[in-house]
């Protein structure tokens, strides 16, 4: 059976409105951006997860797979990034085999709008879609509510005015390769060192009508600092109550396997329906 | 109004306390006083036999953003001038920035006060039955501040008190507060009090003998104290940027920063 | 009312070490403020991949028998144990599929990539979005806790008897912390020729 199974929404319901808060999902509370530059267009985005406060994945994906030519960066409820996209991916995938074309960035969009628009707002994902298909070199962002706008640069998450405040001042038209991803990466490094939902490492992705390269972890400006001492503790640190081993060649024993003889006369013959 | 959809809209559930209707009459506006914001950050305190060791992060957050990279939360007390270079006492302060500040600036009058009329420092055990006094003085206004007051005791040895906002306190071995609190606390009680540790081969499961306890120097504690930080600057999000020690000894305070991560 | 996740408590954490990976739990459940046992294990075994749930207690019970039956049916259907991968891609879909309507838990999942032997973990949000990391994954309400120690005491390619340590210091300490985690609990050393469950001797308040 296809789409969401609603059969805990009553009973979850109900105890939300005893008072019961809804439960915490991970969030990317993330800086996403794309810029569109002469002969393709480039894609960025930190490497933060956080739920609240914590930080719940130190260097998680947020650029997604849409197909060779089209890829996602994703803000919002993180569960609702990564499915939406792989729907939207899936059924791109059947389209531009059934019509025979390359899929295009506005189909991608189109899909992406319609399916979040039917949720509401409910699906929690924000996105940056970004490709290069026969028609050209497109960029877009998509709003959970199914807004979208069609834009030369942009950026989304909790870092998009950090990230905005360097294109806003560093953006030209008519930029190259190398110059666009490096204004991307400055613009998600902005996100990361001001704004605490972002953080760790810079990915990008820039794809060209030729190929699109993933470069993950094209900036890596917070590496852990070495530990200045070792908290491996001797054995037999941990009082231990009871201990039990089973090991792999040992399950044989817990298994018995009997030999039945092939002739007739080793016991009684099975019966068999014919 | 849980489904957002507009067939379900009806009670769809059997419960008898569901939601109350909001009876307020149209156009009726609530009004609030909220005086207080968690400006984030941690702190940490350590005594040792003959020094204390108090240490906090210095970033300043509200929300997702960093007000400050370098806002000190951890403060000499009691010297005869402002430069506080003959001070004996620390104090460090954590959650609302304003209060916390409000607080030194008044701990700090209280023990210059002090030194003035009897001629001699404050005590730390003095200073810390004061600072609770002030605390529960604001009992239904609280100063929304979780202070840790740290110096020497009469015979030398390091002493940590930990105050809740409204003066309830302790004098204790260590203590992390703020933020990143629930973080670095069981790694000070493993660390420092070798809590669930017991000597290999002295017995068999109840048997086993716990790990003894013996004193830390004080490059062991400023050891600790980085890596309970790093530690806590990977994981939460509100603590980076600076790190301040203040070590107490007979000889004086001295004051060290080194930076974390600013991500 | 406070939050179906911590009504019942329960904390679970797991470790990747050197061609080893441990998982742990508590052993407590709860009531609010009022223990009711100290014998729940929240870490299920389905073959060779290990998953510990903790949350809503009823919902443990729940998920961890609903896994055992689509992990038979795997088997059956496939004539193979299933991978960790495979599984906690199985664990993703089937909790985003209740989307609107979750189940209240937070699983972890650990155990040796069949043919490779590479350790595999990672960790779930309660409507499914998977969280890949190649050092440790925390769940359940000593969460802060077990960062905090996960973070200062793990550390690259331990031995198995090394990751029994940590894992368990990690664990009995972080649930000191937290007053409706701890009362005892279970650590599983996964090899790729043996398994080593043991019971930890921890406080009983």
């Amino acid at each position: 059976m296809p789409g969401f199974d609603f059969s805990n929404y009553n009973r979850n319901a109900a105890l939300h409105a005893r008072g019961v808060p809804l439960p915490k999902a991970t969030s990317t509370g993330t800086t996403i951006v794309g810029c569109i530059f002469d002969g393709g267009v480039v894609i960025a985005a930190d490497t933060r997860a956080t739920s609240g406060p914590i930080v719940a994945d130190k260097n998680c994906e947020k650029l997604h797979y849409i197909s060779p030519n089209i890829w996602c960066a994703g803000a919002g409820t993180a569960a609702d990034t990564e499915f939406t996209t792989a729907l939207i991916s899936s059924q791109l995938e059947l389209h531009s085999l059934s019509t025979g074309r390359k899929p295009r960035v506005v189909t991608c969009m189109t899909l992406l709008k319609q399916h979040l628009f039917r949720y509401q707002g409910h699906i929690g994902a924000y996105l940056v879609v970004a490709g290069v298909d026969p028609t050209g070199t497109h960029l877009f962002t998509v709003h959970a509510h199914g807004s979208t706008d069609k834009l030369p640069y942009v950026t989304m998450g909790s870092g998009s005015l950090a990230a905005m405040s360097v294109f806003e001042t560093q953006w030209k038209p008519k930029m190259t390769q190398d110059e666009a991803v490096e204004l991307c990466s400055q613009a998600i490094q902005s996100g990361i060192f001001n704004d605490l939902g972002s953080g760790s490492n810079v990915d990008v992705a820039v794809i060209t009508g030729e190929k699109t390269v993933l470069k993950r972890g094209y900036v890596r400006p917070n590496e852990r600092s070495q530990k200045l001492k070792s908290y491996i503790f001797p054995k037999g640190t941990t009082a231990v109550l009871n201990e039990k081993i089973i090991r792999k060649e040992d399950l044989g024993n817990y298994v018995s396997v009997h030999e039945l003889s092939t002739t007739e006369e080793g016991g009684d013959k099975m019966e068999v329906d014919t | 109004m849980f489904s957002q959809n507009p067939i379900m809209n009806g009670p769809n559930y059997s419960f008898n306390d569901a939601p109350p209707k909001a009876n307020a009459p149209e156009g009726a506006r609530q009004h609030r006083f909220d005086p207080y914001t968690d400006n984030g950050g941690s702190t940490l305190a350590i005594a040792g036999a003959d020094f204390t060791i108090m240490a906090g992060d210095t970033r300043l957050t509200s929300g997702y953003s960093i007000n400050s990279r370098y806002h000190p939360k951890v403060f000499k007390i009691g010297g005869t001038t402002a430069d506080q270079h003959d001070a004996t006492l620390v104090l460090s302060v954590v959650g609302f920035a304003a209060d916390g500040e409000a607080l030194k600036e008044r701990l700090d009058t209280i023990c210059k006060m002090y030194r003035y009329r009897h001629g001699k420092p404050m005590s730390v055990k003095a200073c810390a039955q004061r600072l609770s006094t002030i605390l529960y003085q604001k009992r239904f206004f609280p100063y929304y501040a979780y202070a840790i007051l740290g110096g020497l005791d009469d015979e030398g040895r390091g002493a940590v008190y930990s105050y809740d906002p409204v003066g309830s306190y302790e004098r204790e071995q260590c203590r992390a507060g703020g933020a990143a609190a629930s973080l670095i606390m069981p790694f000070l009680d493993n660390q420092v009090n070798f809590k669930n540790q017991y000597v290999p081969g002295s017995g068999e499961g109840h048997a086993l003998q716990e790990r003894e306890r013996n004193p830390l120097s004080r490059g062991a504690v400023e050891i600790l104290v980085k890596d309970a930080f790093d530690g806590a600057v990977e994981r939460h999000i509100e603590v980076g940027d600076g790190l301040q020690m203040m070590v107490i000894t007979k000889n004086g305070i001295e004051e060290i920063l080194q930076p974390l991560k600013r991500d | 009312m406070s939050s179906p996740f911590s009504i019942n408590g329960g904390a679970a954490v797991a470790m990747v070490g050197k061609d080893c990976v441990a998982i742990a739990c508590d052993l407590r459940l709860g009531l609010q403020a009022l223990t009711v046992s100290n014998n729940f294990p929240k870490i299920f075994q389905y073959g060779d991949v290990f998953l510990g749930l903790t949350g809503l207690a009823t919902d443990v019970s729940t998920v961890s028998d609903l896994f055992r039956y689509k992990v038979n049916m795997y088997r059956l259907r496939e004539e193979r144990d299933i991978a960790p991968r495979t599984f906690a891609n199985l664990v993703s879909s089937s909790l985003y599929e209740k989307r609107f309507g979750p189940y209240f838990v937070s699983p972890v999942v650990a155990g040796l990539d069949p043919k490779t032997g590479v350790p595999f973990i990672c960790g779930f949000d309660s409507i499914g979005c998977i969280d890949f990391a190649k050092d440790f994954i925390v769940s359940g309400t000593a969460t802060e806790q077990l960062f905090g120690m996960c973070e200062s005491l793990w550390e690259p390619d331990m031995s198995p008897d090394e990751l029994f340590e940590t894992i368990s210091q990690s664990l009995l300490n972080a649930v000191d912390r937290d007053a409706l985690s701890g009362w005892g609990a279970h650590v599983y050393i996964i090899e790729k020729d043996k398994v080593t469950k043991r019971l930890l001797k921890g406080r009983q308040d």
